[in-house]
C-alpha cells in the first residue's frame, strides 16, 4: 500500500471576485511524480505555490500525511521545512555565498548543527557538479549554476515533498538539461516525491508517473504519464500536445 | 494678567497678517517655480546634447547647487548682486531670482535623468517612422519625459515651499518674519502666544506641503 | 578680494567649521538611529505604533526644519522646556532628519524582490528570519543613494542654525559680514568650507554606492 504525502480536496481559490482555481482534488504518494501541465495562465503555478502556503485559499482541504493543514501562519513555517520549492527565477540571496546560501535555513531555521550541515552540503554541491563554487557569489554564477544551488539549496533542509515552478524557463537552451538531469536523478536514485510545473514536454514524459491538465483553473484531465502523452483522454490536452510541437 | 495663548492668534488683524505672509510666500515660490522650471527644462536638454563642454559647464553648475546650502545661496545674492553689480532689487526679487537658479539646477538634472530613461527602442522606433530630431522630441520624448519627471517635479515644488521659510532671513516680511513681530508685540499679554504663533505656521506649512507630497507620492506609485 | 582679511577670519571660520561638523555628525548618527527604528515599525506594519511613525514622518519631512527649530528653541521654553540653542538643534536636526532616513530606509526595504521573500518563506523561515537574513541587508544596500542623498541634505540643513545664533560656519560668516561688512570675502570662504566639507563626501558616497551595489547584487 502507497503511502500518501499530499492530498488536496475541492480547493478553490480566489483573487478578489476572480477565481483562479475550481474544485482542486488530487493526492500524490511517496516517491511519485506528478507534473502539472497546461496552458499558461491556467492556474498550474498558483496550484503550486497555493502547496507551499505562498497563496492563500479560500476553501477546500490540504493534507500532509494524511493530517489536514490548519492555514494558520504558525502551520506553514513548520510544513515548508518538510516541503521544498524551487524557484523559476533561482532567488538565491545575492549578498550570501553558495555556502551561506545553503546554510541560511538548516541552521537558522531548523537550528541544525553547522558542521553536519556543511558536510552534508558539499556531498550534494559535488553531485550537481558545483563542489568548486561553494564560496562563489550568485552574481558570479551563471543561470543554470544558480538553479542548480537552488535545489540543493531546497534539498538541504531535508524535504519529504519537492516542488518545481517552471525551473527551466528563465534558462539559456544549452543549460536545461542539466538541472533537468538533476530532477530526473532525485526521483530515480533518492525516489523523491515531487510536482513539477514545466513546458518541457520531453521531459515531463519522460519523468511523470502522472500528468495533471489544468485549463482554466479546472483539472481537465488526470492521466497516467506515458498514457497521457501517448493517448491524452481530452479533446483540449489533445490539441495543447499538438500545439507543444516536442 | 496673562490670556488664553491662543487668543493672540485672534486679535485684532494679526490672523489676516499671519495669511497675508503665507501668501507672500507661496508667491514667491511659485514665481520661483515657474522661472526656474523653464531654465531648467532648457539647460536639462542642453545636458542630453552630445557637446563635452556644454555638459561639463553644466554639470559644475548643478554641483555648485548642490554644494552650497540654500540660505548661503539667498546671502550670496543679496549681498553680491547690490555691492558688485549695483543691483538694487527689492529682496523679494533677490529671493525668487536665488531660488529660480537653484530650482534650475536640480530640475535640469530631473529633465536630463528622464529624457535619457526613454528606452532606446522608442527612440529608434520614432527615427523609424520617419521623425525628425524635433518631432522625436516633441512628439515620442515629451510626453513620456513629462510623466516621468512629474512626481520629482511635485517633490521639488515641496522643498521650495519650505524653503521660503528662510526669507525671513533677509528681512522679507513672509510668514514667520511677521509671526515673530506678533509675538514681540503680545508678549506681555499672551506669554504662552510664541507656542501658538509658531504653531499655527508648523501647521499651515503642514497644511500646503502634505497633499502636493501625497500627490507625487500617489503618482509615483501608479 | 582681501586676503588679509580672509586670513584673519580664518580662526572664526575653523570654529566654525568645527562646530559644523559636531553637530552633522551627531544628530546625523541620530537621525540614522530614529530612521532605521522608524522604517522596520512601518516595514511590518507594527499595529498602531507605525501610525504613529507615519504621522511623525509625514510631518517632519512637510514641515520647515526652521520653523521646527523656533518651536523647540522659543516655544517649548513656554511650556517648561528649556534647552541650549545647541541642544535644539540636534533635536531638530534628528527630528527631521529622522523622518527623512525613515523613509529612505523603508524604501529600500520595500525594494527587496517580492520573489526573494517567497524564497526565504519556502525555506520556512518566519518574519524575524525573514527581516534579518533576507530584507535587512538586501534593503540597507538599495537605500545607499538616498542615505547618501540625506546626509548630503542634513548637513547643508546645519546652515539654518544660524536662525537660532548656533556659531557654525554659515552663523560665523553672518557675523562677521555684520561686524566687518566685507561680505565678498566671507561668503567665499564659507562656499569654500562647505566645499571641503561635501565634495569628498560626494565621491566618498559615489564609490561607497557602487561598492555596496557590487557587494551585494554584483552590478
Amino acid at each position: 500500500m502507497a503511502e500518501e504525502v499530499l492530498r488536496v480536496e475541492h480547493l478553490n481559490k480566489f483573487y478578489g471576485d476572480w477565481q483562479a482555481l475550481y474544485d482542486i482534488n488530487f493526492k500524490i504518494d511517496r516517491g511519485e511524480v506528478v507534473t502539472l501541465l497546461g496552458p499558461s495562465g491556467s492556474g498550474k503555478s498558483t496550484l503550486l505555490r497555493t502547496l507551499n502556503g505562498l497563496e492563500d485559499f479560500r476553501d477546500g482541504s490540504i493534507y500532509f500525511h494524511g493530517k489536514k493543514i490548519e492555514p494558520s501562519h504558525q502551520q506553514w513555517l513548520a510544513l515548508r521545512q518538510k516541503i521544498g520549492m524551487v524557484f523559476q527565477s533561482y532567488d538565491l540571496f545575492p549578498n550570501l555565498t553558495v555556502m551561506e546560501n545553503i546554510l541560511l535555513a538548516p541552521v537558522k531555521v531548523q537550528h541544525r548543527e553547522e558542521g553536519s550541515v556543511k558536510k552534508e552540503a558539499m556531498k550534494l554541491l559535488e553531485r550537481v557538479g558545483l563542489a568548486d563554487q561553494a564560496d562563489s557569489y550568485p552574481r558570479q554564477l551563471s543561470g543554470g549554476q544558480k538553479q542548480r544551488i537552488a535545489i540543493v539549496r531546497a534539498l538541504a533542509m531535508h524535504p519529504e515533498l519537492m516542488l518545481f515552478d517552471e525551473v527551466t524557463a528563465s534558462l539559456d537552451p544549452e543549460m536545461v538539461r542539466g538541472v533537468l538531469n538533476i530532477i530526473k536523478e532525485l526521483s530515480d536514485r533518492d525516489h523523491m516525491t515531487m510536482i513539477i510545473v514545466t513546458h518541457e514536454m520531453n521531459f515531463a514524459a519522460q519523468i511523470a508517473d502522472r500528468v495533471l491538465f489544468l485549463e482554466n483553473g479546472k483539472i481537465l484531465e488526470e492521466t497516467p504519464g506515458k498514457q497521457f502523452f501517448e493517448h491524452p483522454q481530452t479533446e483540449r490536452a489533445a490539441e495543447f500536445l499538438g500545439s507543444m510541437d516536442y | 494678567m496673562a490670556h488664553s495663548g491662543i487668543n493672540v492668534l485672534f486679535e485684532g488683524t494679526n490672523f489676516a497678517r499671519l495669511m497675508g505672509g503665507l501668501w507672500t510666500a507661496i508667491w514667491i515660490a511659485a514665481l520661483a517655480l515657474v522661472i526656474g522650471l523653464a531654465l531648467g527644462t532648457l539647460l536639462g536638454l542642453l545636458r542630453t546634447m552630445n557637446s563635452k563642454i556644454i555638459r561639463f559647464i553644466l554639470m559644475i553648475y548643478l554641483e555648485f547647487f548642490r554644494i552650497v546650502p540654500t540660505v548661503v545661496l539667498l546671502f550670496l545674492v543679496y549681498y553680491i548682486l547690490p555691492r558688485q553689480f549695483h543691483v538694487n532689487w527689492p529682496a523679494t526679487w533677490m529671493a525668487i531670482l536665488a531660488f529660480a537658479l537653484w530650482v534650475s539646477a536640480e530640475f535640469s538634472d530631473i529633465v536630463r535623468g528622464a529624457l535619457e530613461s526613454v528606452p532606446v527602442h522608442q527612440r529608434e522606433t520614432g527615427l523609424a517612422l520617419g521623425m525628425n530630431e524635433w518631432q522625436l522630441f516633441r512628439y515620442v520624448l515629451l510626453p513620456q519625459a513629462f510623466r516621468l519627471e512629474l512626481p520629482a517635479t511635485i517633490n521639488l515644488a515641496t522643498r521650495v515651499i519650505k524653503t521660503t521659510s528662510l526669507l525671513m532671513m533677509i528681512s522679507i516680511m513672509d510668514v514667520i518674519n511677521v509671526g515673530q513681530q506678533i509675538i514681540e508685540a503680545n508678549n506681555q499679554n499672551y506669554p504662552t502666544g510664541v507656542f501658538w504663533v509658531y504653531g499655527l505656521i508648523f501647521f499651515l506649512y503642514f497644511i500646503v506641503d502634505y497633499p502636493l507630497a501625497r500627490w507625487a507620492k500617489h503618482l509615483m506609485a501608479g | 578680494m582681501d586676503w588679509s582679511v580672509i586670513s584673519q577670519s580664518l580662526p572664526n571660520f575653523v570654529a566654525g567649521f568645527k562646530l559644523t561638523l559636531w553637530l552633522s555628525f551627531v544628530g546625523i548618527i541620530g537621525a540614522i538611529i530614529v530612521g532605521i527604528i522608524a522604517s522596520l515599525i512601518q516595514f511590518f506594519k507594527v499595529p498602531v505604533i507605525s501610525r504613529i511613525v507615519t504621522a511623525y514622518v509625514e510631518l517632519a519631512r512637510n514641515t520647515p526644519l526652521l520653523i521646527q527649530l523656533f518651536f523647540l528653541y522659543y516655544a517649548f521654553p513656554v511650556m517648561g522646556w528649556k534647552m541650549s540653542a545647541k541642544t535644539a538643534g540636534i533635536i531638530g536636526l534628528i527630528f527631521l532628519g529622522g523622518a527623512y532616513m525613515a523613509e529612505g530606509f523603508l524604501g529600500g526595504f520595500d525594494g527587496v524582490p517580492k520573489s526573494q521573500i517567497e524564497a526565504g518563506e519556502a525555506l520556512g523561515m518566519n518574519k524575524l528570519q525573514l527581516a534579518r537574513y533576507v530584507v535587512f541587508r538586501q534593503g540597507l544596500a538599495l537605500s545607499m543613494p538616498a542615505l547618501a542623498a540625506n546626509v548630503i541634505f542634513l548637513i547643508k540643513e546645519t546652515s539654518i542654525f544660524s536662525v537660532i545664533a548656533i556659531p557654525e560656519l554659515t552663523n560665523t560668516a553672518l557675523d562677521l559680514i555684520g561686524m566687518y561688512y566685507r561680505s565678498n570675502e566671507y561668503l567665499f570662504v564659507l562656499v569654500v568650507a562647505y566645499a571641503i566639507i561635501l565634495i569628498p563626501l560626494i565621491i566618498f558616497f559615489d564609490w561607497l554606492e557602487r561598492r555596496v551595489r557590487y557587494g551585494t547584487f554584483g552590478n
